[in-house]
């Protein structure tokens, strides 16, 4: 396979991704507005931050109304993380490696940036959101289904897999990165509606507000949800889980090649890391440190990728 | 012009019946409810554009992205015609390999007088760095599409030869996939000879001109200018239906003296490249030195035969509009046969009396720029208002060797689907041929390109044209 191909089907997946963990993070946001108006202003920026997108943002905009907020995350083109600018950046990729994916891939994502070029072409009315961030997912879900029932389970497979996987946990320890401090121990003391929000906040934005419930039952304390998010393998979007799958996909990399890399260490590396860690130990450590250097050992292991696989020449 | 002149090729003359090739499909039309082919045809369109049958229109924002408007009128040829056309291809295609053998050695059609010496030293499509170089296989033109227009019943001419990189194959594929999806109830009343061989086919006559250094199975790759270029769909296309990687210039290094391309596992040699990138844009050492689409150094790879390039750098020369006024004569030099089909009378503008009767009868003719291509900076005489002939005449005197000029030919229609029914529009028809040692295949039927808008001739895509599926029936 060539690297182009490598590097473009990675690519293509991770701006995929990208496009549904914005619409999760503006759904999130889009709640409180609708629950807590006092809270919106503080919420949009924090999302903003966690989206990567706040220096930008401010750029344009001096507030942080809503509206302003969601057409930025949703359909600014000068904002590279927009859905749009995501969707449209993942296509491009998708043409690039259009030999590797089969005919139901390709016409999935070309179907997901039609659909979305569409509804994305005016300004989306507050009526219209759920609707559009909907979609959004669905679309995105149906390359992924198409991705999981036609491809052979080959090197393409595994480059657009560790792709969604590398982006996914980039998003959650975002999160967590931006909101550390609603899950702190102190922050139990505070006790009050605005914290419960909150943590309902960060559970929303990786979708795991029910699976959470279900797990946990009423006990929604701070320390379970960092749990649930960092450590728990049966969440599909927690940093464990995320790390476990992409050791999965670079393992199968290593035995079709035979041959293991830089890239395979690192991936161990943190794997370890996170399988020998336990939630107490997390906070004793500090939560804050701890996520901060697993985005900056995620971000490594992504780069050491592209080079071991010569994604660049 | 008037009507009557013009050929239809369902209903011929007009007098009321339907020529023998349409006689099976006029029967199914006339059966059918025009509110279900309306229908077909719109989901036809929702078919293109998901599965990105488009092209890019250079010069607009890079997301515009068209699709070429499919007709769901096939256009029919029978077998017998079929047959006649394809010999006519297969010696003019035979004729265009020996010529450039020929130009780019002993010029033996210089020294016996048939063609003019500074017809080939003046010209820019002239590439000096093929003299003396024999491709792999002695194949210089590996993939033609040569364009064909026909005025009568047995009246067919070439317009172009194609011989550098012609495109537009992915939509005789395509088109076919969509009739067969949409009218499956056509192809068991109607016997077509197939066209979905041809990426198979194309793979085999390409790995047959692998170069000597080449011992296993031959790696062939599809050198593309990238996603933005117009027909990226087609490159991609064909990379997928061959199975073979679909690379850009970026991709490719010299590494011990053969072209390789960056893979996953390092770089690996390339055996036969099938470059949709023009021999300007090839190689910056050896030509453009600002060109990013190319590999530096291919140039001298492919001289001392490390790789095969398809179609071979200097094709130019055969298909370029000064040098097909002499087809006829290049025909019968090199295959010692009458060419079987005719060129359109053309007149050399460089040559003073030429020239003086196309400034004459410029309203009636059709003057093309000697290196263009894709319908531009033609002038169509007859739809050409008084300012822009006056425009054009301009140009022509002040640049006489630039251009051509031929009759305007009363094109023969091919109905179309409309609103209000079948109506007649002017089409031509691109075959396309592989050239392989030992063979010439040719793929029956070709693409169809259709000027949509009623009395219009102009049919390229880039210009508003439509394609329709070409059938060509079994005996």
């Amino acid at each position: 396979m060539l690297g182009k191909t490598a590097g473009g089907l990675y690519w293509m997946f991770r701006y995929l991704e990208r496009s549904e963990n914005t619409a999760r993070l503006v759904h999130a946001g889009h709640r409180i507005a609708m629950t807590r108006s006092t809270a919106a202003q503080d919420e949009w920026a924090s999302i903003l931050a966690t989206a990567g997108a706040d220096a930008a943002y401010r750029v344009r905009y001096d507030s942080y109304d809503g509206p302003s907020v969601v057409d930025f995350l949703l359909r600014d083109r000068d904002n590279p993380s927009s859905v749009m600018s995501v969707i449209e950046a993942s296509r491009n990729n998708a043409r690039l490696v259009r030999t590797a994916l089969t005919r139901e891939v390709w016409e999935a994502v070309n179907g997901c940036w039609m659909v979305l070029k569409d509804l994305l072409a005016r300004r989306v009315n507050e009526r219209d959101l759920p609707h559009v961030l909907t979609t959004i997912r669905e679309r995105s879900a149906f390359v992924r289904g198409a991705l999981h029932g036609t491809m052979v389970r080959n090197e393409a497979y595994d480059f657009a897999r560790i792709g969604t996987f590398l982006e996914r946990a980039d998003n959650t320890a975002r999160i967590l990165d931006v909101k550390y401090y609603v899950l702190l121990p102190s922050a139990l003391h505070v006790g009050s509606s605005l914290d419960n929000v909150q943590w309902e906040t960060i559970l929303r934005s990786v979708s795991a507000e029910g699976s959470f419930r279900y797990l946990h039952g009423g006990d929604v304390r701070p320390l379970a949800i960092a749990d649930f998010l960092i450590l728990d393998r049966r969440l599909p979007r927690s940093l464990a889980f995320c790390a476990s799958k992409i050791g999965d996909n670079l393992g199968y990399l290593a035995e079709e090649y035979g041959a293991r890399m830089p890239c395979h260490d690192m991936s161990d590396e943190i794997c370890t890391s996170l399988r020998t860690s336990t939630i107490d130990g997390i906070f004793e450590r500090g939560l804050h440190e701890c996520i901060q250097s697993f985005i900056r050992a995620n971000n490594d292991l992504g780069a050491q990728i592209e080079i071991d696989f010569k994604f660049n020449g | 012009m008037t009507d009557r002149r013009i050929f239809d090729e369902m209903t011929g003359d007009g007098s009321g019946t339907v020529r023998d090739p349409y006689t099976n499909y006029n029967e199914w039309f006339a059966e059918e409810d025009p509110k279900r082919l309306h229908r077909k045809a719109q989901e036809a369109e929702s078919v293109f554009r998901l599965s990105g049958i488009t092209f890019n229109v250079y010069g607009r924002a890079e997301a515009d992205e068209r699709l070429i408007p499919f007709d769901i009128v096939p256009r029919i040829l029978s077998a017998r015609e079929w047959t006649r056309l394809s010999r006519g291809i297969e010696q003019r295609v035979r004729a265009v390999n020996a010529f450039l053998h020929d130009i780019y050695h002993r010029q033996e059609i210089i020294k016996a007088g048939r063609l003019p010496a500074e017809m080939i030293a003046q010209n820019e499509a002239f590439l000096p760095q093929m003299i003396g170089v024999t491709p792999p296989g002695g194949v210089y033109t590996h993939i033609v599409g040569t364009d064909l227009v026909r005025t009568g019943e047995d009246e067919f001419y070439v317009l172009e030869d194609n011989a550098r990189t012609p495109s537009g194959v992915s939509y005789m594929l395509e088109n076919r996939e969509t009739m067969l999806q949409m009218f499956p109830e056509l192809f068991i009343r109607n016997r077509v000879q197939p066209v979905s061989n041809y990426p198979r086919l194309l793979r085999r006559s390409l790995s047959e001109c692998a170069p000597q250094c080449c011992t296993g199975a031959p790696t062939v790759a599809i050198l593309t200018p990238g996603i933005h270029n117009s027909a990226y769909f087609e490159h991609s296309f064909l990379a997928d239906q061959m199975s073979v990687e679909l690379v850009e210039g970026h991709d490719l290094k010299l590494v011990d003296g053969r072209i390789a391309m960056r893979t996953t596992r390092g770089y690996q040699p390339i055996d036969v490249l099938y470059r949709r990138v023009d021999d300007d844009f090839l190689d910056p050492l050896n030509f453009r030195p600002d060109s990013m689409l190319g590999i530096p150094g291919i140039m001298d790879v492919y001289r001392s035969g490390g790789i095969t390039i398809a179609n071979a750098p200097g094709t130019g020369i055969a298909d370029d509009k000064a040098i097909y006024s002499y087809m006829p004569d290049i025909v019968e030099f090199y295959t010692g046969e009458k060419a079987i089909l005719s060129n359109v009378p053309t007149w050399r503008c460089n040559e003073p009396d030429s020239l003086a009767y196309v400034l004459e009868h410029l309203s009636e003719l059709v003057v093309k720029e000697v290196h263009g291509s894709g319908g531009y900076g033609m002038l169509v005489g007859p739809a050409a208002s008084k300012k822009e002939l006056a425009a054009f005449r301009d140009k022509l005197t002040a640049k006489p060797g630039n251009y051509i000029a031929q009759p305007t030919l009363s094109l023969s229609t091919v109905p179309i689907f409309t609103k209000s029914g079948l109506a007649p529009r002017h089409v031509d028809l691109r075959p396309f041929a592989l050239v392989s040692p030992n063979r010439v295949d040719i793929t029956p039927g070709g693409l169809t390109r259709v000027a949509l808008k009623q009395g219009s001739l102009v049919v390229n895509s880039s210009q508003g044209g439509g394609t329709k599926d070409t059938w060509v029936l079994e005996e």
